[in-house]
């Protein structure tokens, strides 16, 4: 049986405060405080006209059933005929992965001699402690080139669709600073700005050394990179578009990424004209286990470290404002 | 080893590597580095060529110090240098055909960026057509299908954005769906790299284990290479991306990136699974019938519509289906005859992106039919070679297409049961693309009275107003004849390329 309480003596007890603040009908600083319930959607009368009226206006104008009918049947086909594709799809997937070889079983064509030469060989043959850094920057080091430019790429792309030039062709003026949203600009938020004041530099070194032990520990330059992103947005949050690109505006980016990429593809140009006349390769791989060991995975880490942070970074601001 | 045989690893990089360089530079040196880097690798590939068919024997490249199923490796054999040394010429033409529209259409500030998209897709047709590791073909189909993206939509107005929507949302479809035929391959054999793949199918086959997870497979790789190259049913996205994209852009889509997958298909049939399995398994028969379909339909839509940009977009379609119809044949003559319709679409292709847009130049810029009339007398050159890609697409002897709609008919005639159906297929095509071509062929020799054309702004466009155009048509007609006319050293060259794949 329960203790029964009456209601005075249950509002003094700790629960019953902790309740409210999960409420939010209390605040630890502020005392009680009243919170409005939020109210239900609702929608006016003209709105609701107006939308049914631009949805009508869709299906006569853009799709235009009446005139067309193969629109008309294939709104109607479309339904029936997509469920039954999908369980089609589903159906001889699970099949087929019903019929795969069963997962973890040791004889599995999987656990051939590739991965028993990884495993095996892998710490002598790149020097890397972490095998999973040693296979995609040494062994497949092709695959991880073309991986990084595909980022690279996936930034310029983006450039191309979200960056606004202030150019010659009438872009500029009025319409550029509007919308340019510097203006929108979170104003001196003083719980933010010591968050990140305190949060910033850890999260750079933590960014630093996980690309840094990459080779090492579990890292390397994409998960490093991702997180000196993360830093460098949280940073720009904070302070703002002026302080951030007193360091790193777009310039800073292409050429950054540009060094990067092109180290990157010096470096394992020569391992590949190496490897493939069966010439000596001069990098030493150093003793395993230590910072300055592995040969060129090291430097790879990080040339892959800068491009996805600046990829991230780049990102960010091109969807938030189009230019920087 | 020959310091040659560096030289397909060189090009890769080397296009990669000026990819990025390109976007620290301003507009005009980017083009003139592009320019540079193409030319050289153009240059490199020949060599490639010369030594792979003096050596008459495909050689592996290692990519790194450790040998194949460990690291990465490439593959050069006489069709994959010759395909290197084909996409090379067509893509430089294509990027000078367009200087004259880039300027006009792309802002100042993103021209670099075009040259950008455009090294990193030469590189990646090179990997493509090099690479001898399923992943690597993965890595580089993603490079390529985003830099597609890019160059439809750089030329910024409401139709490409909605076309490169289209395309990204298809593409990415098909990419994943290759990459799960590419793993369920994986789990099958535990290999990436397609010699030793193509082992262990052999042995599963005769084995008869996991017949159905192999088949799957198969058909996830075919239907994912069928989405992005843009075979009939998923042929959606195409019109839009081809029909508004800027000049180059559009040429270079349409004559490169659907066949750089054609080719992985290829490839994937020939030295992952093996081609015997492949005709085993009926997938074939898919292909064929969808090629069929897209080769008619693809020509009504052609025939239906008024832009002459999309119709020749629509027109791609139909072609695409040829390509897929000799795949579906599941003969090695019927893969011989897609490939070199490969290469004679490409050719013809991108010349009529050129030619057409010299005949709306002639013409205020309009792409109406009733607008293009007498457009050939105006700008003479274009309507020339206009005439000739259309000649040639409807398979007018002496022209590339003929020679191609030939070894279909008969590589159709060796199958039993698809020879009826291949030559009804191609005849009804053949009248169907004569139809479409041929009405523009006469609408733009039509004359015009002299009072009509001083009230519409029609100008008179000379050889020596687009020098750059006018190149890039001169050398387009020039392979156009050479791939009609002497065909036989292609076609032999093509088919010691496929004995090589094996």
């Amino acid at each position: 049986m329960s203790k029964k309480v009456s209601e005075k003596d249950y509002e003094r007890t700790l629960s019953f405060r902790i309740k409210q603040w999960m409420d939010g009908s209390r605040d630890l600083l502020l005392d009680n405080v009243e919170m409005k319930p939020q109210k239900p959607f609702t929608e006016d009368k003209i709105t609701v006209i107006k939308r049914r009226k631009e949805k009508k206006q869709t299906f006569e104008k853009v799709y235009d059933l009446k005139n067309n009918p193969e629109v008309r049947i294939f709104r109607k086909v479309y339904r029936i005929f997509s469920v039954l594709f999908c369980l089609f799809l589903v159906t001889m997937l699970l099949t087929a992965v019903s019929n795969l070889p069963s997962f973890g079983n040791a004889s599995n064509p999987v656990n051939n001699e590739v991965s028993e030469r990884y495993i095996e060989n892998g710490l002598q043959e790149t020097g890397a402690v972490n095998l999973v850094t040693g296979m995609i920057l040494d062994y497949r080091a092709f695959d991880t080139l073309g991986e990084s430019h595909v980022l690279f790429i996936a930034t310029c792309t983006v450039l191309i669709l979200l960056r606004i030039d202030g150019d010659k062709k009438g872009r500029s003026g009025m319409g550029y600073s509007m919308e340019n949203d510097r203006i929108y600009e979170p104003k001196n938020d003083i719980i933010l700005q010591t968050v990140a004041r305190i949060l910033v530099p850890p999260i750079f070194i933590f960014g630093i050394y996980i690309i840094l032990c990459g080779h090492l520990g579990p890292g390397g330059g994409f998960s490093g990179g991702a997180v000196i992103g993360a830093g460098l947005i949280l940073y720009l949050n904070a302070f703002g578009f002026e302080k951030t690109e007193r360091f790193f505006t777009q310039k800073t980016y292409r050429r950054t990424s540009f060094c990067a990429l092109a180290c990157y593809a010096l470096a394992k140009s020569y391992s590949f004209y190496t490897g493939a006349n069966h010439i000596e390769s001069v990098i030493p791989l150093g003793t395993p286990g230590a910072i300055l060991s592995s040969g060129l995975i090291l430097i790879l880490n990080i040339c892959v470290g800068i491009v996805v942070a600046g990829t991230m970074y780049t990102f960010y601001v091109m969807f938030r404002k189009g230019a920087y | 080893m020959q310091f040659v045989q560096n030289f397909p690893f060189m090009t890769i990089i080397l296009s990669l590597f000026s990819g990025p360089l390109s976007s620290i530079l301003d507009g005009k040196k980017a083009k003139r580095v592009n320019l540079a880097v193409m030319s050289l690798i153009t240059v490199m590939s020949c060599a490639v060529l010369v030594f792979v068919i003096n050596s008459g024997s495909a050689y592996v490249y290692t990519m790194g110090h450790f040998p194949a199923p460990w690291g990465n490796e490439i593959r050069v054999g006489v069709l994959e240098a010759f395909m290197a040394v084909f996409f090379c010429v067509i893509m430089l033409l294509c990027v000078i055909g367009g200087v004259y529209e880039r300027e006009q259409e792309l802002e100042d500030t993103k021209q670099n960026l075009y040259y950008v998209m455009v090294n990193l897709l030469l590189s990646s047709l090179l990997a493509l057509i090099y690479t001898n590791d399923l992943f690597t073909a993965y890595v580089f189909v993603e490079i390529n299908t985003i830099s597609a993206c890019g160059l439809i939509m750089i030329r910024q107005n409401g139709r490409t954005l909605e076309a490169a929507t289209r395309y990204m949302i298809m593409s990415l479809m098909g990419s994943g769906l290759l990459l799960l035929g590419i793993c369920f391959l994986y789990d099958l054999t535990g290999h990436l790299l397609m010699s030793n793949i193509r082992e262990q199918v052999q042995l599963l086959h005769q084995a008869g284990e996991y017949n159905i997870p192999l088949l799957v497979s198969l058909a996830l790789i075919s239907v994912g290479l069928a989405i992005k190259s843009a075979l009939f049913p998923f042929h959606a996205w195409l019109p839009d991306a081809y029909g508004y994209s800027t000049l180059s852009s559009a040429a270079i889509l349409s004559s490169l990136v659907s066949k750089g997958y054609i080719f992985l298909l290829v490839k994937i049939f020939f030295r992952v699974i093996g081609f015997g399995i492949v005709r085993d398994s009926k997938v074939v028969n898919v292909l064929f019938v969808f090629g069929v379909a897209g080769m008619i339909m693809g020509s009504v839509n052609a025939i239906r519509e008024n832009n002459i940009r999309r119709m020749i977009a629509y027109s791609s379609v139909a072609q695409i289906g040829y390509i897929y119809m000799g795949f579906g044949l599941g003969t090695t003559a019927g893969v011989i005859a897609s490939l070199y319709h490969v290469l004679s679409h490409a050719a013809t292709k991108s010349l009529l992106f050129v030619a057409a847009s010299g005949i709306t130049d002639a013409s205020g810029d309009h792409t109406e039919f009733l607008e293009l009339t007498g457009a050939g007398y105006r700008n003479k050159l274009a309507g020339v070679a206009f005439t000739v890609g259309s000649l040639s697409m409807v398979g007018v002897p002496m022209f590339s297409g003929f020679i191609s709609k030939l070894l279909f008919a008969q590589a159709g005639m060796e199958s039993m049961h698809k020879m009826l159906p291949t030559l009804i297929a191609l005849a009804i095509s053949t009248i169907l693309n004569a139809v479409y071509f041929m009405k523009t062929v006469i609408r733009i020799y039509t004359p015009v009275p002299a009072k009509v054309l001083q009230k519409k702004e029609y100008r008179c466009i000379s050889m020596k107003e687009q020098p750059c155009k006018s190149t890039a048509l001169v050398f387009f007609i020039i392979l156009n004849m050479l791939l009609g006319l002497s065909s036989e050293p292609v076609i032999g060259l093509l088919r010691s390329g496929l004995a090589m794949f094996a």
